[in-house]
């Protein structure tokens, strides 16, 4: 019967009717998995034993974890070299809370090494494929995620996103990617990369099973101090609503230069069909989008420059051999453990902090970065909801712009304000390119109204087909 | 040596006395198995989050207030960066653009004057874990990363060794007042370490300083500034240049000696902690603190002068320990003779502690006893001089002195009578001192005095035997 290409939502209705059971949808999960995953490369963390017993000892849905997230006994590795055998002692609170209602945690999915990339390429585990073209890269760095649902290889997963980390995947491999305003879920258990912008989310293959996963990994966590203590709405419920008379702001600075004309062309045509189905679409301006990524690759990588510090092969993790002091431990476990990319951000973040620098480039971007805050602030005393491009391109080739960090670094151009001004933002199929390579919608709401925007993802995605196309693998 | 002047500024590191650790739920007790409080959190493991002990905050805020610091209105944590196997994050969180507290003062006594003691700031941290090292191997104990650490920073306002050491009793005091921390130096749970420079007298320039460490002691660190002042100027004077370095006290050897360890300029690339974020510190909790705060030394001591009418000294001696201090003031409630009571617990009660190595708490001597043995010697019931055997009675039987002088029968003799016939057989006995007196040498009766007083086992009036010797003596012999 396929239960894999099913949506959470779905398959629940059937499981509730006693149709199927759990171990169902597992077996048909396995058996996707063994069919493709050896081209995709999504799923870096797996045991299929395992994975059936948990089946067998629980009544819930499966569901993949990104590699950054702690579960405990499992190996959790940010898919780097340097937490090579990691094997966390305690479970991140969303895993805490996803066991709470009887998920299946069937295994890791692959990502860029410590979240650092937005292609999936800097796994230590290789890259993930991108099921609509194999020689393409998923996006990322949630790519393995992303790309297992968009495969059928997943019924959702859970990601993480610093900078576009889940939206620029799901906008690449055609599925809902869905960021949660900063300090709704709770961070507790996710791997750091950048402390202040990090925040753990959905990939799944509709809006109503966003909705109901943001609802189950969400709430105030006492042992997150960013966690922000307000009730978790019923999103199921109120997304269905209609969106007539919603304000929608269109800002004129992400359809400039570098965005692809097929992209354009699809984002414009779901602005316009958003309008017809009664929202009110008008122009606004942002006018500090162009500083974002300066400003985001200061802060990110000073956070993670910090963040990475603990990797130094003193308690776990990797730790290099035939050392005589303790400095050349911590050399040599670095230099072994980290990849290019982690290298490349940790001096970059490390230049950011050092002393005579530190007002130049970091103090001044946290100025620029509540300038970009500000900027959302006033557009949404206006509008309920902004609506822009998710991806500049749709998915690129693997290896095209590993030589050109820059370059790969615009590929979050438009995902990036979002975790500058710690909003919501989801995104959402809306087309394709000539090519046949999906493109993403992204739909940004206030702070804590992830409702608003969910509504519209909703209304949008019922009133086109768009979500419903798979891959042919 | 006479035109130089020093210079000195202290860094005290406190451990706060908290049931647990400062970002977890860890048990910040001393003194645990290797490795057994930790979780984490504190071992800094990959995805875990600090979460501040307000507790931690709280007696943070009360040692800034009674240093008379500005409590900070927002409470805000950076992250200082350095790599060091007992930090297990290999950063610190601690306070750096906008600390806990800022510009306080400390009075200190010295050669008789009050001094202010500016502080410059007071934050709060968390510690680190310990290296225990071996031969081939070092092995990390973390029970002790992550508790709660207050640093107390003066200003150069500290003018020599002595008054470095004032400083630090001071502080003690204060912090024992208010309850904060074990303050015991040889545990850790406080730490100092100084900043020490020389200059000509008249000269305004600072010169060049060096950083002491490794002193475990209030008397070693006393000894290090000593030290390490007159080879400053010994260095100045013989046409020698300071290099600002890092020096170890070597306690057993009295000198400091540069860290032989390769002296690294660090870049700690302090930045604002995003794990923890700013918050406001609550107005009420603050006035909670002030509300709650104890009498603190120097108020105390200017109360004891005025009130007590008791000498600077005395009541410096008294107030410096608060529970010698509380001991006077429930005396005093029920004797009004304050200064002797004073006399008697800085005099035979304070000897008696230091011979056995008491403190007041654990001394057997209820107030009531003392006071009530100081009016038998009003009441001329006994003398002064029983009374100093009879307090090592109380507190070594922990009886009350009336029962005590009945049993030994200690009560002064009052009965004139045997007094008299005393008088009357030293005079026969010691003819030649009697003489002595009689010839116009008075201090020989004293002598006299003092035989009778043997005669009668102590328990006559002093006053009483020399009014009658020399009643019995005007008329000759």
């Amino acid at each position: 019967m396929e239960l894999n290409k099913l949506t959470a939502h779905g398959l629940k209705h059937l499981l509730d009717k006693g149709d199927i059971s759990n171990i169902d949808i597992c077996n048909d999960v396995l058996e996707a998995i063994e069919k493709k995953d050896k081209a995709l490369n999504a799923i870096v963390h797996f045991d299929k034993e395992k994975a059936i017993e948990k089946s067998k000892a629980s009544k819930g849905l499966p569901i993949f974890i990104k590699d950054n997230i702690c579960v405990k006994d499992e190996l959790t590795t940010c898919s780097s070299k340097i937490l090579s055998g990691f094997r966390p002692p305690y479970n991140a609170t969303v895993i805490e809370k996803l066991l709470k209602k009887d998920f299946v945690l069937m295994g890791k999915t692959n990502m860029d090494e410590f979240a650092f990339g937005s292609s999936t390429e800097s796994s230590c585990y290789g890259p993930t494929k991108n099921p609509w073209d194999l020689e393409r890269i998923p996006g990322g760095s949630s790519g393995g995620s992303a790309a297992c649902v968009a495969a059928d290889e997943a019924i959702f997963a859970l990601g993480s996103d610093t900078g576009g980390s889940i939206r620029q995947p799901a906008a690449l491999c055609g599925v809902v990617g869905l960021k949660p305003t900063y300090g709704r879920v709770s961070r507790y258990g996710l791997i750091a990369f950048a402390s202040s912008l990090d925040q753990i989310g959905t990939l799944t293959k509709d809006v109503e099973d966003a909705a109901l996963l943001l609802k189950t990994i969400s709430g105030h966590d006492a042992m997150d101090s960013t966690s922000v203590p307000v009730s978790t709405p019923d999103y199921s419920l109120k997304i269905k609503d209609s969106i007539k008379g919603l304000r929608i702001g269109v800002p004129q600075e992400y359809f400039g230069q570098g965005l692809d004309s097929d992209v354009k062309d699809s984002v414009l045509k779901a602005i316009d069909k958003i309008g017809q189905l009664g929202a009110k679409c008008e122009k606004v301006s942002l006018p500090h989008t162009e500083y974002a990524v300066a400003v985001y690759y200061i802060v990110a990588t000073a956070e993670a420059s910090s963040n990475l510090a603990r990797f130094d092969g003193v308690q776990y993790g990797l730790r290099a051999k035939d050392v005589k002091s303790i400095e050349e431990m911590y050399k040599k476990t670095r230099a072994l453990g980290f990849g290019d990319e982690a290298k490349r951000r940790i001096i970059l973040g490390t230049f950011a902090l050092s002393s005579g620098y530190y007002d130049a480039y970091y103090l001044r971007a946290l100025r620029v970065r509540t300038l970009i805050k500000k900027d959302f602030d006033e557009a949404f005393a206006k509008f309920d909801a902004i609506l822009t491009p998710t991806s500049p391109t749709p998915a690129f080739k693997i290896g095209e712009k590993t030589q050109d960090p820059l370059t790969m670094y615009l590929s979050d151009i438009f995902t990036i304000s979002a975790n500058l001004a710690g909003i919501p933002g989801v995104s959402i199929p809306c087309g394709f390119t000539k090519e046949n390579l999906p493109v993403g919608l992204q739909i940004l709401g206030k702070p804590f109204d992830e409702e608003t925007i969910l509504k519209v993802a909703y209304n949008y995605e019922q009133a086109t087909e768009w979500h419903k196309k798979r891959p042919d693998l | 040596m006479a035109n130089y002047e020093v210079v000195i500024g202290l860094e005290v590191h406190l451990q706060l006395k908290t049931k647990t650790k400062v970002f977890c739920g860890c048990s910040a007790a001393f003194g645990a198995p290797p490795n057994t409080h930790t979780c984490p959190v504190c071992l800094g493991f990959p995805g875990s989050l600090p979460v501040l002990n307000r507790e931690a905050l709280k007696l943070g805020a009360k040692v800034a207030m009674a240093l008379n610091c500005r409590v900070a209105e927002e409470i805000r944590f950076d992250r200082k960066n350095y790599f060091y196997p007992d930090l297990p994050k290999d950063y610190q969180i601690s306070q750096y653009g906008q600390p806990l507290s800022q510009r306080g003062y400390l009075l200190i006594l010295t050669e008789g004057k009050e001094k202010r003691i500016g502080i410059t700031r007071v934050h709060l941290e968390e510690d680190t874990g310990k290296l225990l090292h071996g031969t081939g191997q070092s092995l990390i104990d973390f029970n002790r990363a992550g508790t709660p650490l207050l640093e107390i920073v003066s200003e150069p306002d500290i003018s020599s060794p002595e008054e470095a050491y004032f400083y630090l009793t001071a502080l003690k005091s204060i912090l024992e007042y208010i309850d904060v921390s074990d303050c015991n130096m040889e545990e850790g749970s406080l730490r100092c370490d100084a900043n020490i420079s020389v200059r000509k007298k008249g000269t305004k320039e600072l010169g060049v300083k060096t950083e002491i460490k490794n002193m475990n002691s209030f008397k070693a660190v006393r000894a290090a500034l000593e030290h390490e002042a007159a080879r400053q100027i010994e260095t100045l004077e013989s046409g020698g240049k300071i290099t600002q370095e890092t020096r170890l006290f070597d306690s057993a050897r009295g000198v400091t000696e540069p860290m032989r360890s390769k002296e690294e300029a660090h870049d700690y690339r302090y930045f604002p902690e995003p794990d923890l974020a700013p918050f406001d510190f609550e107005k009420d909790v603050l006035r909670d603190i002030k509300r709650e705060m104890p009498e603190l030394p120097e108020p105390r001591r200017k109360r004891f002068m005025s009130e007590y009418k008791l000498s600077d000294y005395d009541a410096a001696v008294l107030v410096s320990d608060k529970a010698l201090a509380d001991y006077f003031e429930k005396c005093s409630s029920l004797y009004k003779k304050y200064k002797i009571i004073a006399n008697w617990i800085m005099g035979d009660i304070s000897a008696y502690m230091k011979e056995h190595g008491l403190t007041i708490d654990r001394l057997n001597l209820k107030s009531e006893y003392l006071t009530g043995m100081l009016d038998m010697i009003d009441k001329g019931i006994i003398s002064g001089k029983i009374a100093k055997t009879l307090l090592i009675d109380i507190v070594r039987t922990g009886k009350d002195p009336l029962s005590l002088v009945k049993e030994k029968g200690l009560e002064q003799i009052t009965d004139t009578a045997q007094i008299d016939q005393a008088v009357a057989d030293v005079i026969k006995e010691n003819k030649r001192i009697a003489d002595d007196f009689m010839g116009g040498k008075q201090n020989a009766v004293m002598a006299l005095v003092g035989k009778v007083m043997a005669k009668t086992k102590g328990k006559a009036n002093p006053q009483k035997v020399i009014e009658m010797l020399k009643e019995s003596l005007k008329g000759g012999l």
